[in-house]
């Protein structure tokens, strides 16, 4: 038959290393979960629409944890939820991204001295990679989150797995 | 109708002692009400031809602080018929752990009485006896304490996550 070596001879090849490879691919599609909290959610619903369209940059809302590889925590996140939360990062599979959107999860925002009801910063249940700041953050704010989450993604590697790197320099420490 | 009118028929109506005034401040004026004869009073109120107050606006309660030592409970009457309107006030005692603050439930009257009963219940601890189903409605099952009562303090954990800043 041949496909194969005429798809070569007419396409040409393309070399690469893996890393640039399985980052592109990471960051050209990241799948939030689609799932908010509050106001913030309106904000994060209008990126999505076809106003802001966050489809441009291979972002498209997942009805699954399963499906999705970043957790947008869009609103604030009181203590009845934040199990909820927890357990829905825990569903979603690696490599697996946080974005914390709006003051309320960033720190607990204009509840953080009275809500007696508030997690102040989703931090304190889940790992956050991204922090967008505003209350609500506008859609290009939130886009910007996005950029910043490709930039990180772009930058990872699996030669030098920085997680690892940074747990063992930790515990050199710890020994010295 | 008028409050005055509306009293006259509550007092010619209730036993004696169970009206205790009229506060002139608030909006709807209020009728202040005995505790123990809150039920006896809405059912007055609901089963009257001439009063038909046949919807229960809302439920409020209030913590007058460790001072004063009183909860209030603040009923919103409406008449759709009629179109008048109407609220009751309760005084209530604060009460410690062993003796609770109770009063008389109205879902009898009002099946919307339910939800607004848990929540006063939820957050301020206000018993509602004779409640079909007296359970928290927006805090967890298992939180503790009755968070908008004046001397309400924080847990430092919830479920090992820190609650203060």
């Amino acid at each position: 038959m041949g496909l194969l070596d005429q798809k070569f001879g007419q396409g040409g090849i393309i070399v690469t290393k893996v890393d640039d490879v399985i980052n592109w691919a990471r960051l050209s599609s990241m799948w939030p979960m689609g799932f908010g909290l509050a106001c913030c959610a309106i904000e994060m619903m209008s990126t999505y629409a076809s106003g802001y369209d966050l489809d441009r940059f291979g972002v498209i809302p997942r009805a699954s944890p399963r499906q999705s590889d970043v957790m947008i925590v869009a609103g604030t996140v009181t203590f009845k939820m934040a199990d909820r939360v927890r357990r829905l990062y825990e569903q979603m599979p690696e490599p697996r991204y946080v974005i914390s959107m709006g003051s309320c999860s960033n720190c607990g925002g204009p509840y953080w001295e009275h809500g007696y009801h508030v997690v102040k910063g989703v931090d304190r249940i889940i790992p956050v990679d991204v922090y967008v700041p505003g209350c609500p953050p506008r859609p290009e704010a939130l886009i910007g989150g996005f950029l910043k989450l490709q930039q990180k993604i772009r930058e990872e590697t699996l030669m030098a797995p920085t997680a690892i790197e940074k747990l063992l320099s930790k515990e050199n420490e710890e020994v010295a | 109708m008028t409050t005055e009118e509306i009293v006259e028929i509550l007092e010619a109506e209730s036993k004696t002692g169970s009206i205790l005034g009229i506060d002139e401040e608030s909006t709807p004026t209020a009728i202040l009400v005995e505790p123990e004869s809150i039920l006896n009073v809405c059912k007055i109120l609901f089963e009257k031809e001439e009063l038909f107050f046949d919807l229960l606006e809302c439920i409020t309660g209030l913590d007058n602080g460790v001072e004063e030592n009183t909860l209030e409970v603040i009923y919103h009457l409406y008449s759709v018929p009629f179109d008048h309107k109407i609220a009751l006030k309760v005084k209530l005692e604060r009460g410690d752990k062993s003796n609770t603050a109770r009063i008389e439930s109205v879902t009898s009257l009002w099946k919307a009485a339910d939800w607004m009963e848990r929540e006063t219940y939820d957050l301020l601890g206000i018993h509602f006896e004779n409640h079909p189903d007296l359970r928290r409605i927006l805090l967890p099952a298992d939180w503790k304490g009755h968070p908008l009562r004046k001397d309400y303090s924080d847990e430092e954990y919830y479920h090992g996550i820190k609650i203060l800043y």
